[in-house]
């Protein structure tokens, strides 16, 4: 079987971000721009399946601008046998992203995709919830153990509370937790490796998707700033802070 | 315009999210209606009935529901969906699981996790771990939205007076089976809705040493407990005690991390606290640069001593 795996390009955890003086937006231009660490946890889960010869091929696909060409080069060093890159200027929403990947789905007939449970930049968690229910297929959205046997997902997820086992029938999405794996490093060979690799390249209007965004962003503000407090001499200063000043003891 | 509140509960009552939820439903302004969808909730539906500000409930009772899966209840809300301009769900890993299913069927866009509203089209919502609040507008016909409880304070439990509706249940997807589920359990308060929290990071060094250390200090206080990422994935606690952007968003009156450093992960997920304290000893960590009070030290001594002191 096949597997699909939807990885977006993001700006590096590591980066902490401005706000824009005029409020249109954060600061994007020079920062560092990685694969959103949940997928990468997706593609290490894919490739896993198909070192346990579970999957047969995995393929990784990303929406967005052209460069999103390196994070694809990426999955594939870390062992992706092909991509598809959705290639765009407009701005993607986790709904018109649902709707592109539907029809790479239509394409490809995957008996699973794996996305990350959330992308870092626009924190939506919504695109794997949204993709399973446009294909009416089941989803294991956290999570933290997957199993295949024949045609059933048996998949751990992180809920509230502690932890859920569900058995999703295939095809079907799952989505990633942060313990499911740790992704292996890419090595120097399987990068190079990777950019021989199949790179196809689709634009929206070819596969037929409408991607008008349908929330505008009317301004984007910096949080309140916390005012770094004081620091204490010892135990008895920080007690007496605590029942004196703040009062929350 | 009519809200429906989809009712995060475990058939018997109501979850807390759900009541920070109708809050959120209020704020927007016309009638609120909840929807449980649940198996054998006729106690879950009674006590939606009673919140503050709720006019109707919506209770569909059938086995399809009984194990929550999102399924059965995306389906569920689309059945009922067509008298609403907005649909609210608490932004747990319930609500997470159900909203976004509910828009794609009903091709809207989701607008996640918001902290504020501004009027019936308008929100305010975190994005890039919380270093940013975008107000977004939008140009659906149906809004469906998720809520961060934090922000929006709990609604009363009494004084509404709904009726209680019974809806046609959707039958089972059959697309995805409950197997198990391991709860951890504990005598303490629930995390999001704790007073007071104690949160421990990699610097407990174990799992003994984040029990023997935290513990009685959580006693003396009733608090929650919580942790780091790094101590989840070094495995001193269960991965439900994860604060941060990925885990559990925290707003208490008091917050005091022991052993944690402060990446923005975690304090996406416990800025807001009202007070916070660290106790590290490292001087620089950026933990102190949210902290209203830091202890500079060893944990190891610091905290028994607090425990000693208290
Ligand atoms: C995609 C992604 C999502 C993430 N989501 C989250 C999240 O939701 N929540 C989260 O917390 N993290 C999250 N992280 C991880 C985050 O980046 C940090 O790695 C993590 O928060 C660090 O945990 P820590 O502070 O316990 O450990 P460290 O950064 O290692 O800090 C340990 C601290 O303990 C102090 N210490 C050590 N010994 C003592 C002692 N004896 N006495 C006093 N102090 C001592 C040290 O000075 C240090 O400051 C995420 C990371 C990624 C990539
Ligand atoms: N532009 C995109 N291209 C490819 N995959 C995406 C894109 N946006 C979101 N995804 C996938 O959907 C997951 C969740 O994203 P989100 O719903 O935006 O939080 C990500 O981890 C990716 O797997």
């Amino acid at each position: 079987m096949k597997i699909l795996v939807p990885v977006k390009r993001v700006v590096d955890y590591n980066v902490k971000v401005r706000v824009k003086a005029d409020n249109t937006g954060v600061d994007i231009a020079n920062v560092k721009m990685s694969m959103n660490p949940f997928c990468e946890i997706a593609v290490e889960e894919a490739v896993r399946l198909r070192e346990k010869s579970v999957a047969t091929e995995v393929i990784a696909v990303s929406a967005g601008v052209v460069q999103c060409q390196e994070t694809l080069r990426n999955a594939m060093a870390i062992g992706a046998d092909r991509a598809i890159l959705i290639e765009t200027d407009v701005e993607l929403q986790p709904l018109a992203v649902a709707k592109l990947l539907k029809a790479i789905v239509d394409k490809e007939q995957p008996k699973l995709v794996i996305l990350g449970k959330q992308a870092i930049d626009d924190d939506a968690n919504q695109t794997g919830q949204m993709l399973a229910a446009l294909l009416g297929w089941g989803q294991a959205t956290f999570a933290s153990k997957v199993e295949v046997a024949g045609d059933v997902a048996t998949v751990t997820r992180e809920v509230d509370g502690g932890a859920e086992t569900v058995a999703i029938k295939l095809p079907a999405i799952i989505t990633t937790d942060l313990r499911l794996n740790e992704p292996r490093y890419a090595t120097l060979p399987n990068i190079m490796k990777a950019k021989k690799k199949q790179l196809d390249i689709f634009k929206p209007a070819d596969l037929g998707v409408d991607v008008t965004p349908r929330l505008t962003t009317l301004r984007v503000d910096e949080p309140p700033k916390r005012q770094g407090g004081v620091k204490v001499a010892d135990v008895a200063a920080l007690i007496d802070k605590l029942k004196n000043e703040a009062k929350v003891i | 315009m009519a809200n429906l509140v989809i009712a995060e509960h475990d058939h018997g009552s109501l979850k807390a999210a759900t009541l920070n939820v109708i809050s959120a439903a209020t704020a927007i302004g016309g009638d609120v209606h909840v929807l449980v969808a649940g198996h054998n909730a006729g106690a879950a539906a009674a006590a939606a009935a009673q919140v503050a500000g709720v006019s109707k409930v919506l209770l569909a009772d059938n086995a399809a529901h009984a194990n929550l899966l999102p399924e059965s209840a995306a389906a569920q809300v689309v059945a009922v969906a067509a008298a609403y301009s907005h649909i609210l769900a608490p932004a747990t890993a319930y609500g997470k699981g159900v909203a976004p299913r509910v828009a794609a069927l009903l091709d809207k866009a989701q607008i996640s996790d918001i902290i504020k509203v501004i009027d019936a089209d308008t929100f305010v919502r975190p994005i890039y771990a919380g270093n940013a609040y975008a107000t977004v507008k939008s140009s659906d016909s149906v809004k469906v939205v998720t809520v961060r409880g934090t922000a929006f304070v709990a609604a009363a439990t009494t004084g509404g007076s709904g009726a209680v509706e019974s809806v046609a249940a959707v039958a089972d997807s059959g697309l995805s089976i409950f197997v198990s589920a391991e709860i951890t359990k504990s005598e303490r308060p629930e995390l999001t809705a704790a007073k007071i929290i104690v949160s421990g990071g990699r610097g407990l060094g174990s799992g003994e040493k984040y029990r023997e250390v935290l513990t009685p200090l959580a006693d003396k206080l009733n608090a929650a407990m919580g942790a780091s990422r790094a101590a989840v994935d070094a495995g001193f606690v269960p991965n439900d005690y994860q604060v941060g952007q990925t885990g559990k968003i925290v707003a208490p009156d008091l917050y005091i991390a022991v052993g944690i450093s402060g990446a923005i992960q975690h304090l996406a997920g416990m800025k807001d606290s009202k007070v916070i304290v660290a106790i590290n000893k490292d001087p620089d960590a950026p933990i102190f640069g949210v902290a209203d009070y830091g202890l500079v030290g060893d944990l190891f001594e610091a905290v028994p001593q607090l425990v000693a002191a208290l």
